[in-house]
């Protein structure tokens, strides 16, 4: 909320500086945003009154005017188009100082414009600082004092101060809320403007029926006739208005916003002769419309509740007023109303329409709901005073079973002191509640009974009482200490690899985190996944951000590609997350570890040429994870397909039986239509599965030699690596302890379509050496089998 | 004998002569091996009368002894020049680069959240995770955040369906621990959160790390003392911290709290307060019993003061010329 520091300095003035206050608002929880000057410094700027007003004999756009200080009349070249003879405005002398738009300020000096003569200069808002307004020369009111000061005039001495209010601080949407507030920080007095009812001159009224009770159980209203809708507002308000971004529009909407801003209260002026009798509030029927003030037309749900007459709907309750009976330059009589409308009944309505105003703001924060009668009858008599008119008598139609009741809240001092860590003072409890508007009675030992003002409604329990207790004490004036508790061990299972680790192991391999969004577009996702149907948010912020990942690949490859975009040719990422998957009725939020990898194995350098990196180096990378935990041996890899790999480099990650993940290049069709450089591998694993490793086992060690004997054997290209070496642990026998493949080849000296595989076995027993013949045994048993199993033969 | 002396003139010019151990060896093998000139002079001794023998013996075997000598000299020098010529030649330069992968490097958020959490691991809290893809209930409902509540529009949700969305804070993580725990409880709850926003200074995902403490007689004096000690250990600075009454639903006292990094300058860094009895009561926790406090931070806005990156967008393009600054 923004309000003139001068207006509320009306009813609270404590002797602190403008900063001062707005630190002290800030640190009771009204956080100040903004502070700025009503206007900028300027001098010498007066009322002025033009008395003629002449076209410049050289200059199409320029007038030449002639222009009363009050003590003199001078000659003043303007190009104003609203310079007119008889306008007053704000004249700066000559010798007067203004400011300009970048900070600086300017000397207005004697000048010839076009060879006339020009002292001085007729001001825009803009040229004063106080607005942005450049649209013409300022129009004055025709009573303003011709010499008066133009800062005094118009009190520029001022500052807006914009609150960033919490929804809790619905009491202080109001001068007075804030003068109170003001108050209390400094134990200063407050002067309220005092309000009387205004008596009724004429009779009329009008019926008012709440159909909806629970959702306004208070309405008042009151008929006004032979108002003057083109009666100016007063200088005094149109600024005060101004201060709070609010535009001056006629006498009947200014002073309903005026009461908004001073009471907090808001209010709605309906003309009279356009309602069809009495005043319903209720919810709408199916299909009932209604074209607000705007001009736009809606149509209303069913859970907005509001005014209509005999009719139809007239109003949005507490929202916005209907075009058809608003208030216009022709009307005379109006109908003022003035409702309590429930929080609850509010709260959301005008966002469902896409429309927030000054009204439904304070509704759905809340509004002080004994304050209606003094809105009415405040916003009566400044209408009267402005807008002339004859007043009937106020109508209340009120619902005593639905308004909200007075609360009152216990109060402990023990939990005062633990809360607060220290022993506050009986005297200083009772002392800050009671400023606070409380009615505060001791009922027992340590204990009282707090009766809560209305305007304080957001207080219902103890703790609201504490919290207003350290607040107005000051948060920062309380004692600090840090807690002391039992320390239990944390768990810490030795199995477990921590993600610390890993990622640690991935960045020692070259890789660098990402961390890409969770939601992308959703064709991307399609191309990475055909299995499933991503989750879709309701209320995406763009294409691009609109479903759930199944994978992280799809974000891997964006930012590979914006990498490659700006010259990064080798890009090595790798990111852990949540990927969402909806199987049936169930959402399954995995967390994963994805890896990309692509460009050349080693970066540039002098020590020779590098290739691009190829299956290998992603599995090698994936293998020195797995390896983490000590579990190396239960993972496997089997050949598999997948939508967004290459058919002849794409393997499924097995861990006990279970694919658990997947590595692969990225297929080519992919690499070509996302414009990206290729080859381009990719791995994803559920993280669960890395990090869950073993504990380590001790294995005596043997004291006898090993034996290691080599074979080379040809088979079929298409024989996974894998079978062979299967049937090479299988049949090696007990005490055969490794299977190193050390070379693989084809090519010269081996059929077309077969491969050479060049195994080492390596044996050893754990208590005596083994002799030549066992070995040669389980060497034959290997050989064998590997003809039998795997159409193996020796290569010669 | 009389050819001793010419023998050893000579022995001593073949040994200084000799330029490789092999050229030395040959010389060994010429007047000392078995066909060797000395050698051969032990020989002729047969020729010498009984009592001439050992005296000629002697100065055979001395002359041998000083041959030897000379070689294993020679030999030495040799050597230790090969070796330096050796390592003359093998000399590199140690200015150009090494071998080997280039290291990679953690995410800034990652940095962050790691150093977050080892402050709090630090002092007894355990790190708790939770579902992205949230129920209201769990979101906003537990949090004593009514669906009629103004604090709802501050969240900007991204909905599935009326019930189903993307958590906008972390603390659905700590509803989750208190069903489940009795106090005490000391937990930090890191992770993405999600909110329908997105400028200069607003992503729509970005990461926080929420942390709730519930124990017996919890004061506000202990967050305060918490929070304060935990910005200066992560600033590693004497940051000036104040703390300012704000509104959350689900504390009170609510507290913001703003830092000064001596610049005058208060900026916010992060959301705190008493835990809500309504909370407590929702989630099982009797706040007669027990008293608790929870605090939020949001993680870029910490990376971005601790490290001075001036746009939020950057975390997330991944370009890895702004990530390679992270090392």
């Amino acid at each position: 909320m923004k309000f003139s520091e001068n207006w509320l300095r009306e009813l609270v003035n404590p002797n602190i500086g403008t900063q001062a206050l707005v630190d002290q608002v800030t640190m009771a929880g009204l956080e100040v945003d903004e502070v700025i000057p009503a206007a900028r410094a300027f001098s010498n700027v007066v009322v002025g009154e033009i008395l003629t007003a002449e076209q410049h004999p050289n200059a199409d756009k320029l007038q030449v005017c002639t222009v009363s200080d009050g003590t003199e009349t001078l000659q003043v070249v303007c190009g104003a188009p609203n310079a007119r003879a008889g306008l007053k405005t704000a004249y700066a002398k000559v010798g007067a100082v203004l400011p300009t738009p970048e900070g600086g300020e300017f000397k207005i000096k004697k000048a010839k414009l076009r060879q006339v003569e020009s002292f001085g200069m007729l001001c825009a808002e803009d040229e004063l600082g106080i607005s942005d307004d450049h649209g013409g020369i300022m129009e004055l009111a025709a009573d303003a004092p011709v010499g008066a000061c133009i800062r005094e005039y118009l009190g520029l001495d001022d500052h807006i101060i914009d609150v960033d209010l919490t929804p809790n601080r619905g009491d202080c949407l109001s001068i007075k809320g804030l003068a109170r507030e003001v108050g209390v920080l400094n134990k200063a007095p407050v002067t309220y403007v005092p309000i009387e009812a205004v008596p009724a001159s004429i009779d009329d009224t009008l019926p008012i029926r709440l159909e909806a009770p629970n959702a306004c159980p208070r309405y008042l209203g009151r008929v006004i006739r032979g108002v003057d809708v083109t009666a100016k507002t007063p200088l005094w308000m149109v600024e005060k208005l101004r201060r709070s971004g609010i535009r001056s529009i006629d006498p009947i909407v200014d002073v309903t916003n005026y009461v908004l801003l001073e009471l907090g209260q808001p209010l709605h002026a309906f003309d009279l002769n356009k309602l069809d009798g009495g005043i319903v509030v209720r919810y709408p029927e199916a299909g009932e419309k209604l074209t607000l003030l705007d001009g736009n037309e809606v149509e209303l749900n069913s859970d907005t509740l509001v005014i209509a007459d005999e009719s139809k709907p007239v109003a949005m309750a507490g929202i916005f007023g209907g075009e058809a009976t608003g208030v216009t330059a022709a009307s005379q009589d109006i109908f003022l109303e003035c409702a309590f409308f429930d929080q609850i009944a509010i709260a959301g309505r005008a966002r469902a329409y896409g429309l927030h105003t000054d009204s439904s703001h304070r509704y759905e924060r809340g509004v002080d709901w004994q304050l209606q009668r003094e809105g009415i009858e405040r916003a009566t008599a400044l209408l009267l005073e402005i807008a002339g008119g004859q007043a009937g008598p106020v109508t209340e139609a009120s619902d005593e079973q639905h308004l909200p009741s007075a609360s009152t809240v216990t109060l402990r001092h023990s939990k005062v002191n633990a809360m607060l860590a220290f022993d506050m003072p009986s005297a200083e409890i009772e002392e800050i509640l009671t400023r606070l508007g409380m009615e505060v009675t001791a009922s027992g030992e340590g204990e009282w009974r707090v009766a809560v003002p209305s305007y304080r409604f957001d207080i219902t329990i103890e703790v609201d009482l504490i919290e207003e207790l350290a607040r107005v004490y000051g948060y920062n004036n309380l004692p600090v200490k840090v807690p002391t508790a039992q320390l239990p061990f944390t768990p810490c299972a030795e199995s477990q690899v921590t993600v610390q680790s890993l990622r640690r192991t991935l960045v020692a391999l070259g890789y660098q985190e990402a961390v890409t969004y969770s939601f992308i577009e959703a064709g991307l996702q399609r191309q990475f996944d055909d299995q499933h149907e991503a989750l879709a948010l309701a209320n995406p912020i763009s294409a691009e951000m609109a479903v759930m990942r199944t994978t992280i690949w799809p974000g891997l490859v964006k930012a590979l590609q914006h990498n490659q975009n700006r010259q990064q040719s080798r890009v090595r990422l790798f990111e852990t997350g949540q990927c969402f998957i909806q199987q049936g009725d169930e959402l399954k939020q995995e967390k994963m570890l994805a890896g990309l990898l692509s460009g050349n194995r080693e970066p540039e350098r002098w020590t020779g040429k590098s290739s691009p990196v190829d299956f290998y180096d992603i599995k090698g990378d994936l293998e020195a994870v797995l390896g983490l935990g000590g579990v190396a041996d239960e993972f496997t890899f089997v050949a598999g397909s997948h939508v967004a790999l290459h058919p002849g480099q794409s393997a499924e990650i097995h861990r006990n039986g279970n694919v658990v993940g997947r590595v692969g290049a990225l297929h080519p069709a992919l690499v070509k239509s996302l414009g990206v450089t290729g080859p381009v591998y990719l791995f994803e694993i559920e993280l669960g599965s890395v990090l869950e490793g073993k504990v380590s086992k001790f294995d005596d060690l043997s004291k006898f030699p090993e034996s290691r004997r080599d074979l080379a054997v040809v088979v079929a290209e298409n024989v996974a690596y894998d079978a062979v070496k299967a049937v090479a642990m299988e049949q090696g026998g007990e005490y055969l302890k490794k299977v190193t493949l050390f070379d693989v080849y084809q090519g010269q000296g081996i059929e077309v379509g077969r491969k050479s595989l060049a195994l080492g076995l390596t044996w050893q027993h754990p208590s005596r050496t083994l002799n030549e013949e066992e070995i040669n045994t389980a060497v034959e048993n290997v050989i064998n089998r590997l003809q039998s199993a795997v159409g193996a033969t020796l290569r010669d | 004998m009389e050819n001793m002396v010419s023998l050893l003139e000579e022995a001593a010019k073949a040994v200084a002569a000799a330029t490789t151990v092999q050229e030395l060896d040959q010389v060994r093998v010429d007047y000392l091996g078995k066909k060797g000139h000395l050698t051969a002079l032990l020989k002729g001794l047969g020729a010498l009368s009984p009592e001439e023998r050992p005296q000629a013996g002697a100065k055979i075997n001395e002359a041998k002894q000083q041959v030897a000598e000379q070689i294993g000299a020679r030999k030495s020098a040799l050597e230790s020049a090969a070796l330096e010529a050796q390592l003359a030649a093998e000399t590199v330069d140690v200015t150009l680069p090494g071998r080997g992968q280039e290291l990679g490097g953690l995410h800034p958020v990652t940095k962050t959240l790691e150093r977050i959490e080892s402050f709090f691991a630090g002092i007894g809290y355990s790190v708790a995770e939770g579902p992205e893809i949230e129920d209201d209930y769990h979101n906003f409902e537990a949090l004593n955040i009514p669906s009629h509540h103004p604090a709802r529009a501050m969240h900007d949700t991204f909905y599935f369906n009326a019930n189903t969305l993307l958590r906008t804070h972390t603390s659905g993580v700590q509803v989750r621990t208190m069903e489940t725990q009795q106090p005490p409880i000391r937990i930090v709850c890191p992770g993405r959160v999600y909110r329908c926003d997105y400028d200069q200074t607003h992503s729509p995902m970005f990461h926080q790390v929420e942390g709730l403490l519930v124990d017996k007689n919890i004061s506000f004096a202990d967050l305060k003392g918490t929070l304060e000690q935990f910005l200066r250990e992560f600033f590693e600075e004497d940051v000036k911290v104040r703390f300012r009454p704000s509104y959350f639903p689900f504390t009170e006292p609510s507290i913001e709290v703003d830092i000064d990094r001596g610049d005058g300058k208060w900026l916010e860094v992060l959301g705190c307060g008493m835990v809500h009895p309504k909370v407590f009561e929702m989630s099982g926790i009797d706040p007669e019993e027990y008293t608790g406090f929870a605090f939020g931070m949001g993680v870029e806005r910490l990376a971005m003061l601790r490290y001075g990156v001036n746009d939020l967008r950057l975390f997330f393009e991944n370009d890895l010329r702004f990530l390679g600054q992270f090392k």
